[in-house]
This record gives C-alpha cells, sequence and structure tokens, in this order.
C-alpha cells in the first residue's frame, strides 16, 4: 500500500537532497559563493531559480563573507535567507557568523565539511565547522542525504522559533555525503508548508516600526545580549526534539533528537561519532557484537547546543568510550573529544576514554578501523593511569610508522 | 515623530526587558548633547533674514524654522560647533560663551 | 535645473539623524543628515563600522529617525544589496536602500563587495563620506588619505612628509563599472549634494556618491570651519564636482582660477608640517588630473 503522506524517492545527491529540502522551505533570498564540494547545491539552487519552481531572488555575491552579508541584509527585513559554504568559504565568512548570531538572524547555511588549507584539500573533515563552533551557530552533522533534505526544513523550523532566532548549520561530509548518490524520500510542498509556517518576526526593520539594529552596546549592556543568545541556544534544546517529533508525525522519519544510539543500551564500550562515519560505526558494532562484545554508538547529531544531558546518561554507563574526531585541536586533542569529557565530568561515573584522531583531508576510516578503535577501547581500562594519559589521543590509519 | 526624541528610559530590570538582540526603536533618545558645548549660538532675531543658510549646514539638525520664518536652535541636542555663525551671511548668529556657573 | 528640486526651502522639516554623539561640526554627520531628508521615511540604511555607525547607534540612545543597520566593515554593499531583495521579496516597493559608509569602508576593506553590489545593478544608492583616514579608530591611513596627510601611521617626520600616496581615485573607479549614476560632492556645496541626492534617489540602479567630509578631530581643523574648508577644499582644486552619467563625465564646477593650495592645506593641523616642496608634489598632481579632467570630461 501507497504511503499518501509521502511523495516520490528520487536518487539524488546529498548537496541535491539539501536543494530540494531548500525549495522546499521557500526561502526568499539565496546568497552564496561557489566552492568544492558545495557547488552543487548552488548550481542547483539556481536553476530551480531560473526554471520558476523557486520563488528566491538568487544573489550572485562575490565571495562568501558577502554571502553572509547579504543574507543578514535579508534577514534584518525579515526576509528567509539560505546560503551554504565549506571549508575556506566558512572561514572566510567567520565575521559574518558571529554576526549573524549576535544579530539573533535565523539565517540557515549548509556547510559542505571540508579540510582546511594548508596544505590544500578538497576533501572532507570537520576542522572547518568545528573551528566556528563558538560562534553562536546551532551545528547538526547528518548522517545520509534523507537527513540532510530533512534537517533543511527543520533547520528553519528550529532557528525561527521565537525562543530562538538563531542561526543554523547543516554540516555535510564533503563527498562522502555531498557527492554520494542515494534514493531519497521527497517531502510534499503542502505538507512542509504546514510544517514550516512563513517567516514572521517582530525583530527586523520595517517602515510600520523603524528599527535600528546591530547597534553597540557600553559594557553596562553588552553581557546581557550574550547571556540571551547564550539562553536561546540552550533553549533550543527542547525546540529541536519538538521539531524532530511533529517532523515524524507528519513525514514518518526522526532522528531522535540531540543524539542518536545505536546499540548503546547495554554497551560496554561506545564509540562516540559524527556524521557520515556513523553508519560505518554501526556496522563494526554489529560484527563485534557477533564476537560478543558489546559495543554501541552515539552518534553526535548536535554540537551546539551540546547534548551534555544525553551524553552524561549514555556514557557513564559504559566501560569505556571513545570519541572519533574528524578534526584536532592542534597542542591538545579532538574537540568532539574535549566536549564529551567536559560533560561526563559531571557524572559520578566517569568512564575512561580515548580519541581516535581519523579521516584528516578525506582519509577513509574503515569498518576495520572501527573495531581496532572497539579493541582498544577493551584495552583502556586496563592501562596503567600513566600509560593511558599517554595514549589517551591517536591518530589512526596514518599511511606511515609514527612510532619512532 | 518628526524627529528622534527624548524618551522615558529606564534600565531593564529583568533580561526578559531587553530588546530580543541589537534591535530596538529608531530614533529613541535618552541622553543630551548639551553639555557638550562651550559657546552657544545665540540667533539675532531682528537681523536674521530667514535665509535657513543655518538650517542647511547645521551638522546636527538642531535648527528649527519658526513660523515667523526665522530660525531656532533646539539647545538639548546643539553641540556649539559655531558652523551656523560661520556660515550665516548677515553674521545673525552669535557665539556666546557658555555660562557653567549656571 | 527642474522645478521640483528639494533647496533648503521646501525640504522636510523631518530630522532622521538627530542625538548622535559625532564630534562637533563633524561633517560626515551633515553628509548623513541631508542625504536622509532626501530620501525620507522609506529609507533602510546600512553603516559598516566608522564614525557615523559609532555615533549613531549606541544602545539605548538611537539617532536614527529612520530603519538603519550597522553592516559588516567589509560588507556594506552586499548587506544592502540582501536587504533590497528581502524589501524585494516582502512586496516593500519604493523604499529606498543605501549605504553610508566612510573613506577606509568604501576605498579599502569595503571595495569588494562595492563593486559586487555595482556589478549586480541594484537599485541601492550608496554614500561614501570622505574623512580622508580611518577616523573611528583614531585617524590612521587610508587609501584616500591625501597626499601630506598627518595621520597616525603616516606620521610626518624627518624623512617623509605624512602619507606619500595620492588618494585611490575610487571615483572612477566606481564609474569603471557603467554603475547607473555616480558623483561627487562637498559637504562645503550643500546644494549641488542635494541635486545629486535627487538624482541618485530616481535613478535606475545602483548609485553612488562620494561626499568629501570634513573632520575637525581628525584634521585639526576649527569646529566651526566644517563646511566653508569643505568648499574651499573644491575652489583649491584638491577635490572636484562631477557626475558620470550614461557613460559620460561631467564636471559640475569648474574654478576660473583655484584658491590657493598653501592657504587653504595650512589651515589643517594634518597639513602644518608641509614643506613648498610637498605643497609643489601636491599642486602638481592637482594640476595633472585637472588637465585630464578638463580634457576628458564635459
Ligand atoms: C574587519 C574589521 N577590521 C577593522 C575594523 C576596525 N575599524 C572599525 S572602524 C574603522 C575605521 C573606519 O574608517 P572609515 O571607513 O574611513 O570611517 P570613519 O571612521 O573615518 O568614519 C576600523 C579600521 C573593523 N571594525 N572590522
Ligand atoms: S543663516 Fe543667519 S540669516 Fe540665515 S536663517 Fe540662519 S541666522 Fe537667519
Ligand atoms: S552650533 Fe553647531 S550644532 Fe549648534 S546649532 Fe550651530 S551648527 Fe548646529
Ligand atoms: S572623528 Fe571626525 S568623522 Fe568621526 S565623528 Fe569626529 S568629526 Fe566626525
Ligand atoms: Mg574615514
Amino acid at each position: 500500500m501507497i504511503d499518501t503522506r509521502k511523495n516520490e524517492s528520487v536518487f539524488v545527491s546529498g548537496d541535491e537532497a539539501v536543494a530540494l529540502g531548500v525549495r522546499l522551505s521557500r526561502p526568499q533570498v539565496i546568497s552564496a559563493y561557489p566552492i568544492t564540494p558545495q557547488t552543487i547545491v548552488v548550481e542547483r539552487l539556481s536553476e530551480m531559480v531560473e526554471d520558476g519552481s523557486l520563488d528566491a531572488k538568487y544573489i550572485h555575491v562575490e565571495s562568501e563573507h558577502s554571502a553572509m552579508s547579504a543574507a543578514m541584509g535579508a534577514s534584518s527585513v525579515g526576509a528567509r535567507a539560505f546560503t551554504a559554504t565549506s571549508s575556506q568559504g566558512l572561514l572566510y565568512m567567520a565575521e559574518g557568523l558571529h554576526y549573524a548570531s549576535g544579530g539573533r538572524m535565523p539565517i540557515v547555511m549548509m556547510n559542505a565539511n571540508r579540510s582546511l588549507a594548508l596544505p590544500w584539500s578538497i576533501f572532507g573533515d570537520h576542522r572547518d565547522s568545528m573551528s566556528m563552533l563558538d560562534s553562536g551557530w546551532i551545528q547538526v552533522y547528518v548522517e545520509d542525504a534523507q537527513e540532510a533534505l530533512d534537517m533543511t526544513i527543520q533547520a528553519y523550523r528550529i532557528a525561527e522559533d521565537p525562543s530562538v532566532l538563531t542561526p543554523f548549520m547543516i554540516n555535510l561530509d564533503g563527498f562522502i555525503l555531498t557527492h554520494t548518490y542515494e534514493l531519497v524520500e521527497v517531502p510534499r510542498q503542502k505538507e512542509v508548508d504546514s510544517y514550516l509556517p512563513p517567516f514572521s518576526t517582530p525583530n527586523k526593520m520595517s517602515l510600520e516600526t523603524p528599527k535600528s539594529m546591530g547597534f553597540s552596546t557600553s559594557p553596562a549592556d553588552n553581557m546581557e545580549f550574550k547571556y540571551q543568545q547564550h539562553k536561546a541556544m540552550m533553549d533550543s534544546m527542547e525546540v529541536i526534539k519538538k521539531a524532530d517529533k511533529e517532523f515524524s508525525e507528519m513525514f514518518g522519519r526522526s532522528y531522535h533528537g540531540l543524539v542518536d544510539c545505536y546499540q548503546c543500551d547495554d554497551a560496554e564500550y561506545i564509540l562516540v561519532t559524527a556524521g557520515s562515519v556513523t553508519g560505518t560505526a554501526r556496522v563494526a558494532v554489529d560484527t563485534m557484537r557477533i564476537k560478543g562484545i558489546k559495543a554501541g554508538v552515539l552518534k553526535l547529531r548536535f554540537m551546539r547546543p551540546f547534548p551534555e544531558q544525553e551524553i552524561r546518561n549514555i556514557l557513564s554507563g559504559a566501560v569505556s568510550y571513545g570519541v572519533l574526531d574528524k578534526d584536532i585541536s592542534f597542542g591538545y586533542e579532538g574537540t568532539m573529544f574535549t566536549n564529551v569529557n567536559s560533560a561526563l565530568s559531571g557524572s559520578k561515573n566517569f568512564p575512561r576514554g580515548m580519541n581516535f584522531v581519523g579521516g584528516l583531508g578525506g582519509r577513509d576510516i574503515s569498518v576495520q578501523d572501527i573495531e581496532e578503535m572497539f579493541i582498544a577501547l577493551q584495552k583502556c581500562p586496563d592501562n596503567a593511569y600513566g600509560d593511558y594519559i599517554k595514549s589517551r589521543v591517536s591518530f589512526v590509519n596514518m599511511g606511515v610508522n609514527i612510532n619512532e | 515623530m518628526d524627529k528622534p526624541e527624548l524618551k522615558d528610559f529606564t534600565k531593564p530590570e529583568s533580561i526578559r526587558d531587553y530588546p530580543v538582540g541589537p534591535s530596538f526603536y529608531g530614533g529613541h533618545l535618552v541622553s543630551v548633547n548639551s553639555g557638550w558645548r562651550t559657546f552657544r549660538p545665540v540667533v539675532a532675531l531682528d537681523t536674521c533674514t530667514g535665509c535657513f543658510r543655518c538650517y542647511l549646514v547645521c551638522p546636527d539638525g538642531v535648527i528649527a524654522k519658526t513660523e515667523a520664518g526665522k530660525v531656532a536652535v533646539d539647545y538639548d541636542f546643539c553641540k556649539g560647533c559655531g558652523v551656523c555663525a560661520h556660515e550665516c551671511p548677515f553674521s545673525a548668529i552669535d557665539m556666546v560663551k557658555e555660562d557653567i556657573s549656571e | 535645473m527642474s522645478s521640483n528640486r528639494i533647496t533648503v526651502k521646501n525640504m522636510t522639516d523631518k530630522e532622521y539623524f538627530l542625538g548622535h554623539k559625532a564630534c562637533a561640526g563633524c561633517g560626515g554627520s551633515l553628509a548623513v543628515r541631508l542625504a536622509l531628508k532626501v530620501f525620507g521615511d522609506r529609507t533602510f540604511a546600512a553603516l559598516p563600522a566608522g564614525c557615523m555607525s559609532a555615533v549613531g547607534f549606541i544602545y539605548p540612545q538611537m539617532a536614527f529617525l529612520n530603519n538603519a543597520i550597522i553592516s559588516t566593515f567589509p560588507g556594506t554593499g552586499s548587506m544592502l544589496s540582501g536587504m533590497r531583495a528581502g524589501l524585494d521579496a516582502l512586496g516593500v516597493k519604493d523604499a529606498h536602500v543605501v549605504g553610508f559608509a566612510g573613506d577606509g569602508g568604501t576605498a579599502d576593506i569595503g571595495l569588494q563587495a562595492l563593486s559586487g553590489a555595482i556589478d549586480r545593478r541594484e537599485k541601492i544608492i550608496y554614500i561614501c563620506y570622505d574623512n580622508e583616514a580611518y577616523m573611528n579608530t583614531g585617524v590612521q591611513k587610508s587609501g584616500l588619505t591625501p597626499y601630506g596627510a598627518r595621520t597616525t601611521t603616516s606620521p610626518a617626520g624627518n624623512n617623509l612628509p605624512g602619507s606619500v600616496m595620492q588618494k585611490k581615485n575610487l571615483f572612477e573607479i566606481v564609474a569603471a563599472h557603467d554603475i547607473a549614476y555616480a558623483a561627487t560632492a562637498s559637504v562645503g556645496y550643500p546644494q549641488d549634494y542635494l541635486n545629486k541626492l535627487s538624482k541618485a534617489a530616481a535613478v535606475e540602479g545602483t548609485s553612488y556618491i562620494h561626499i568629501y567630509a570634513t573632520c575637525p578631530t581628525g584634521w585639526g581643523t576649527p569646529t566651526e570651519t566644517s563646511v566653508s574648508l569643505a568648499k574651499e577644499a573644491v575652489d583649491s582644486g584638491l577635490w572636484y564636482l562631477a557626475e558620470y552619467e550614461d557613460g559620460a563625465f561631467t564636471l559640475n564646477r569648474k574654478p576660473k582660477e583655484f584658491f590657493p593650495v598653501k592657504e587653504h592645506l595650512l589651515k589643517q593641523g594634518r597639513f602644518k608640517h608641509l614643506k613648498d616642496s610637498d605643497i609643489k608634489v601636491i599642486e602638481e598632481a592637482r594640476d595633472k588630473k585637472w588637465k585630464r579632467m578638463l580634457e576628458k570630461w564635459n
């Protein structure tokens, strides 16, 4: 029987899925600048504007800084805005990221996760978006094209919620997601329209109520605005959960809120992942389970707001946990690891954790690599503490011997 | 409103009373600029011809045209720059030292 | 001149930029004030970091009556594009989308965004108030600081005469985009400025006005001379009043003889140190520019 709640399925890349999600969300202004591996998104959107299937203004900006600046201009008068970028482009708009969040402009942006130069690499890792973690944007990391499409729609719903009014970054692993073709269900426009009403905010410039926006503050007021921003981000957790629940009621797909667990209930060894590698990790969990090892995966969907409570609840029951970071904060450890540890520091039972830094600049992470992580996690609680500290951070799948 | 105006304003007591983000009403003034002045422009109404040169060039927009076809200075916001007096073709404006003891 | 031109007699009594914290005698604030009186209520303004944004929006003191937003320092042009696109999408008609940016925010860090905006041919008005340095950060040299001007980063001493570079030729750079309308102006010639503002408001497509705007604080000049000095700059040939329309340049004012450069410059603290040889360099550059303008422009 055909489920009439669903529309057709199409075979598209992650980038195209985002473009379809954007079209369904009816943005009024799109401003973007091309960069691999984001380009397909802006190409598809341009085509949609050209063929009339998307009623939006596409602004051909001359840089990413201007892409964000134009999106902010549109948002400041109350229009729904979209942009997309990656890597160097994300850094080039860094000023605008903080600006948009401080301005409480609910812009939605797709970021194709890509390595940062130098050395140049067009391939994926999370160092671009992780370096922007403090910019005040909600950050979701999706696992497949379907989630990319669905989260694009949810992103507007969450970002524009009056209690949130915070910009939203949807992260897709470069090439692995952006360029891989998958079968994706495309929701019906009518249903999306009822899920996502038109953007309306009193927080804009208008002829009825002229406003001064983006003003400056003295030290006597600045912290209050920063507190508001923080509170909005914290409050967004409930909005995210509600958006997910209502989305699943309407479209039949749930992503389980801030985190998504696989076999975590009785797991002794849990690997924390983000993005596309989660699928690989699930396969590794299955093979570990066959071997009788109680493995599980915690997919960290949101990096901001950070699901502290969920992480604490799930990981504190484990014997040990690993965090697979496609990122390294040079001189310390992966950013996800730092954040997960910080969440756990509040729990009575703080299991031992290991940080696996992998996938930098597009390096492959195989099922076998992840199995080895679980094996390391099994060993790690037995290590003498000193050894454990020394080996807490390891680079996985290096091409050469680094143990000199 | 015909121009930005002084409003009664008390600092918000609760975070809820703050605007959502840096967004506030246009033309909402809470403080005057009169304290900046060392000299105040005084218009000699009998010399003033109502040419409105001073009105045109006042950087602060604090000179108004009066019904009598002359000009009046809003001393709340005049900074005493002296442009008006310098530009008046009829020398109808005097810059007079403010009496700080006042 | 058309009969519906805006003059001091018929302009609106409304004030849109009042109660701000610009220094006394600030030419930039006069440029903004007059522009808004021409553009009126239906104006959405963007101002990048710089003096006019710094003095106009300090919470809770909001000196703009109309809609206004501070843009990023480099992003005025693109923010204006976004505002225009947003207003179009929302069906807001007959609104002016106007940028007010300093010389640094226009000729240096904002040039890319300005170029993009002009290139897109949107109906936006961009006004550069040129006070010839980065004033808001304490008078540093910009691409529009003239030769010989002392700034905090182009100090004058035994080895250097202040800035050793001539002003970037921004007006012609803008015109080279084949913009719909561009003009230069001076706060010393307010009626000429009003005329140009009216034209910019009426033109289809992008328009740009570059207005010379005195800064008593940064220039070391008496506050009361802010208008007369800006007039003198034009009369001495160090600035010029011109327009670019339909591919052609027009010089609006051709002084029969120039006001003496030396006398003009020595009224300003930033030029007090200049030697006669420096003044000669300035005059030669002026004469070269005027020769070209008089030959090539209407
Ligand atoms: C990206 C960035 N770089 C530098 C600054 C610091 N900054 C703020 S205003 C300013 C000077 C502005 O000069 P100009 O555009 O000429 O305007 P003015 O202050 O003279 O009115 C500078 C350098 C900034 N705000 N943003
Ligand atoms: S410039 Fe002088 S004469 Fe003209 S209106 Fe002002 S005060 Fe009167
Ligand atoms: S002194 Fe300056 S601010 Fe005061 S009225 Fe005259 S021109 Fe305006
Ligand atoms: S420093 Fe110059 S430009 Fe800035 S407010 Fe003062 S006078 Fe105006
Ligand atoms: Mg300047």
